[in-house]
């Protein structure tokens, strides 16, 4: 293999020298470039990520005391001049909906599976794009209008007060005869869009990754991230068309005079929760399967040896996804479903546990007898490596239908769910991007300031979300702007927490901003020899159009 | 606002917490013990004023016990026999068995961290397989989660127990943003139960009084105008019903959360061992004063029920424990009641089975 790297490099070399890049309009706004679009939506995902990362600043502030302190002023800010007590109840309602949405499709999903799939997909399979590149093009720019949309929801009548209180599940009645008013239609349009946008990118990585791969490299050679993003791929895919289904019987019971989920006209507002969560479900291994496949290439370059397990690993991933698909009634265990039912879906629920403990242990054992270099990847990784083991035990907790009767709809399961997501997947993209940002960049980041940023983020994310397993088995209900004395203690230790972490993301934009000024220049491979894939045999940045000549895997190339 | 505590307390507790957060909840299971001691020295306590048999008063709730406390690390004391058992499985088997996971993989990291770093180790080796190792590491997790499965699916057996055929039965109705208690065994009678105000805060409910003008208010947020009251010690079969939207009737100290769906009834069996008052809060998100929707049951004696229940009126003592002077036909009124007070969409859903 090392052979094959040195030889690729001088060929991409050479190509680099007749780049044609299209002028700036064209470029970035008619790309078909499956790194210019991945560079859109990692660029799209941290805006977006600022946003909803506002948003839950200013509910870490509002929840800091008991009392209703700040909601007025922000609802000044969103143009209501005087509002009525319930409005700024609304808008906190608005708030929640809003921080969930835009961090589940417009933040995660862009940068994992947008950036981060679309940057490095290609490349580590040795073709020259996606196959098909102005699909790619319209995905990104359907993504950005759903976000628009979601946007615009927050300043248009949405029953009780501007924008879409309806949570990020919209369930019904509240989202339908509950919610009066333009708002959570605009709210359902952008899921529309961004449902359209993530299929057809679905659509784009399965094609790309069966039929556009090196000669010689089959897929029980493809490294981990591409196997991660092809499960991925899939259950998007699959998933998505279920959500698109029951949002748009939404919008028919809003507008048209159909009574899916109204029980008055012979539906069922539980059926929606069904719908909704046989998509829900799968979507949370969508946000994190794609860490997985970053971890594993972060943990396999660091230690300076391959993948234990490799094979256990792919399909560890695809028993994930199966299983993810016959589970989803788990976050229904208060609904009134059956003694049978909810035993079911407690034993299906578990059984996830044991492809995720393959995963943790197979990485801890590709460290074992490895020669870690601490780069700052690897730092992140271990980082996740440890806090998903937190939120996923936490999950076989909530597993237990008899024991989620007294956590369903409480902090606990906030604390929960962070943990895998906020702590485990947002810790995977920070840990790709000081893995990839070089190489996407061409300029090295500071090691120091990455070190940095990962100790106070650290800290700061378990300040928030640590406390949070306790104010939920004290029984703390999800989604309330102002709570029982009891609760103040741990909430303000939360809120301290944010305001650490929120010091941890200056310190990564600094050092964002210090690449880009004075970085160095990143070599072709500036991790060593434990980087092996395909995207290390190109220079930093790659060559605008690469792989003019594919690549050739070696068959007695090891892995 | 209220100020809780000075700078010294919150600077303490912001370090508990670090010590906390990486001490990965060793600490929650042993608060759990102290807790369940500090319960068990509580319940025996008088509950309520010591009213003459026949007259009601509302009871006056225990600090600490039916709500939540400050600083509070585990699950709330549990007051009944299914809580008591799903409390067990939690602190007793759940909470160690997570917490030993964590350390275990925290260990592994911390040891590969030492063992394995490049200063110690210059040459990584090149072995990616171990068939017996995966093996174990996959077959050993299984049997860890059949031995989780046993107790949980045990402890599901027995919160689906059906409801014996003569137990009380209470409506609970959700609407935004009060609930509806509706007696039908005692002649059909509804309590709305709405948030008493807070002193100092917007009026959430008018022609509704301020908590703590009354001896007997529990703690803001949680105390109501009207609570549920209930008897001790009797299986009391709760049906729970939206009006408007979704909402969810839960009160963490008897471990019953169960959601209130318009157009559907949910029913289950609650049997609460203790006098008392258990506050609860709505848990589905139901619109904007979704916060403001708290629960209060209170539990008492079956005369001071009775005597509670003749309180309103077409109150009427239901058949329960064959009372020497009960009046001669209850069952008739009780049995017109329910559909009278929730004709509006009312069916009774598939997936429970009422008084089976």
């Amino acid at each position: 293999m090392a052979n094959t790297v040195q030889d690729h490099g001088h060929a991409e070399d050479h190509g680099h020298d007749h780049d044609h890049k299209p002028a700036f309009f064209a470029r970035w706004f008619m790309s078909t470039n499956h790194k210019d679009i991945g560079t859109l939506y990692l660029i799209f995902a941290i805006f977006a990520g600022m946003i909803g990362g506002a948003f839950s600043g200013m509910m870490r502030f509002e929840l800091t005391e008991p009392g209703i302190q700040y909601l007025a002023t922000f609802s000044h800010w969103f143009g209501v001049a005087n509002p009525s007590f319930d409005e700024q109840l609304h808008l906190w309602n608005v708030l929640i909906s809003a921080h969930g949405l835009i961090m589940v499709f417009f933040m995660v999903m862009p940068a994992l599976i947008g950036g981060f799939g679309n940057w490095f997909v290609p490349l580590m399979i040795g073709a020259p794009d996606m196959a098909f590149p102005r699909m790619n093009n319209i995905s990104f720019w359907l993504t950005v209008a759903g976000f628009c949309s979601l946007m615009a929801s927050a300043f248009v009548p949405g029953g009780t007060g501007q924008g879409a209180g309806i949570g990020w599940t919209a369930y019904a009645p509240l989202s339908t005869s509950g919610s009066a008013g333009p708002a959570v239609d605009f709210a359902i349009f952008s899921l529309h869009l961004a449902g359209a946008a993530s299929i057809m990118g679905a659509i784009n990585f399965i094609t790309t990754i069966f039929n556009m791969r090196a000669p010689g490299m089959t897929l029980h050679k493809m490294p981990l991230f591409v196997w991660s993003v092809l499960v991925t791929a899939f259950l998007l895919l699959l998933a998505l068309p279920v959500l698109a289904a029951a949002i748009t019987m939404l919008i028919t019971d809003r507008n048209f005079g159909t009574t899916f989920f109204d029980a008055a006209g012979g539906g069922d507002p539980v059926l929606f929760q069904h719908l909704f969560w046989f998509f829900g479900h799968p979507e949370v291994y969508i946000m994190i399967l794609p860490g997985f496949g970053i971890i594993s290439q972060i943990i396999s370059t660091h230690s300076n040896k391959p993948v234990f397990g490799y094979l256990g690993m792919a399909y560890a991933m695809v028993a994930i996804g199966v299983v993810g698909f016959v589970v989803w009634a788990h976050h229904m265990y208060t609904t009134g479903l059956s003694v049978n039912t909810k035993m079911y879906f407690t034993a299906a629920t578990m059984v996830i546990a044991v492809p995720t403990g393959i995963k943790i242990f197979s990485w801890i054992a590709t460290m074992w007898g490895g020669s870690l270099e601490f780069k700052s990847p690897l730092v992140w990784a271990m980082g996740f490596i440890f806090l998903f083991t937190v939120g996923g035990v936490t999950g076989v907790v909530l597993a237990n239908g008899g024991i989620d009767d007294n956590m369903q709809d409480t902090y606990y399961v906030v604390g929960h769910f962070h943990y895998v997501l906020s702590l485990g997947a947002v810790t995977s993209l920070f840990a790709g991007f000081y893995y990839w940002f070089p190489k996407m960049s061409g300029k090295m980041h500071s090691e120091f300031l990455s070190y940095l940023h990962f100790a106070v983020f650290f800290v700061g994310v378990n300040l928030i979300f640590f406390p949070m397993h306790f104010l939920g088995l004290q029984g703390m209900p999800r989604r309330y702007p102002d709570y029982v004395e009891a609760y103040a203690h741990w909430n303000w230790v939360a809120t301290l927490g944010y305001k650490i972490m929120a010091v941890s993301i200056l310190i990564w934009i600094v050092n964002v901003i210090y690449a880009f000024i004075w970085g160095k220049k990143a070599a072709d491979n500036y991790w060593g020899h434990g980087a092996n894939t395909l995207e290390w045999t190109l220079s930093s940045p790659p060559p605008f159009h690469q792989f003019e000549t594919l690549p050739v895997i070696d068959d007695n190339a090891h892995h | 606002m209220m100020i809780f505590g000075d700078r010294a307390r919150r600077a303490g507790s912001a370090l508990r917490a670090l010590g906390l957060s990486f001490g990965m909840g060793l600490a929650a299971t042993a608060a759990h013990a102290q807790e369940a001691v500090a319960s068990a020295a509580a319940s025996p306590a008088a509950s309520g004023s010591p009213s003459a048999a026949g007259s009601y008063v509302p009871m006056a709730p225990t600090p600490g016990v039916g709500m939540p406390v400050n600083g509070g690390l585990g699950f709330q004391p549990q007051y009944t026999e299914n809580g008591q058992y799903a409390l067990w499985f939690h602190d007793a088997l759940l909470m160690p068995l997570i917490v030993l996971i964590c350390l275990f993989v925290l260990l592994l990291l911390i040891w590969v961290v030492i063992r394995y770093r490049k200063a110690r180790n210059p040459v990584a080796s090149k072995t990616s397989h171990n068939t017996a190792i995966e093996i174990v590491w996959t077959l050993l997790p299984v049997l860890i989660l059949v031995g989780i499965a046993i107790p949980s699916i045990n402890l599901l057996s027995k919160q689906f127990k059906p409801a014996p055929e003569n137990a009380l039965t209470i409506k609970v109705t959700g609407n935004q943003w009060f609930w509806t208690y509706t007696y039908p065994d005692n002649g059909g009678f509804d309590v709305n139960s709405y948030m008493l105000n807070q002193p100092g805060q917007p009026k959430i409910n008018a022609d509704v009084r301020e908590v703590g003008s009354k001896p007997w208010d529990g703690p803001a947020q949680l105390e109501v105008d009207n609570r549920m009251v209930v008897p001790v010690n009797e299986p009391i079969r709760i049906q729970t019903i939206g009006s408007d939207v979704i909402h969810a009737f839960a009160v963490p100290s008897l471990w019953f959360k169960l959601d209130a769906v318009p157009g559907r009834i949910n029913e289950k069996v609650l049997t609460i061992t203790r006098e008392g008052v258990y506050y609860g809060q709505c848990s589905e998100l139901c619109g904007a004063r979704h916060g403001y929707m708290p629960i209060a049951v209170e539990v008492v004696s079956r005369d001071k029920f009775n005597a509670w229940v003749q309180t309103h009126s077409g109150g009427v003592i239901d058949h329960q424990p064959k009372p020497a002077a009960a009046p001669a036909a209850p069952a008739a009124a009780a049995s017109a009641a329910p559909a009278a007070s929730t004709a509006a969409s009312a069916a009774p859903s598939a997936s429970t089975a009422p008084g089976a």
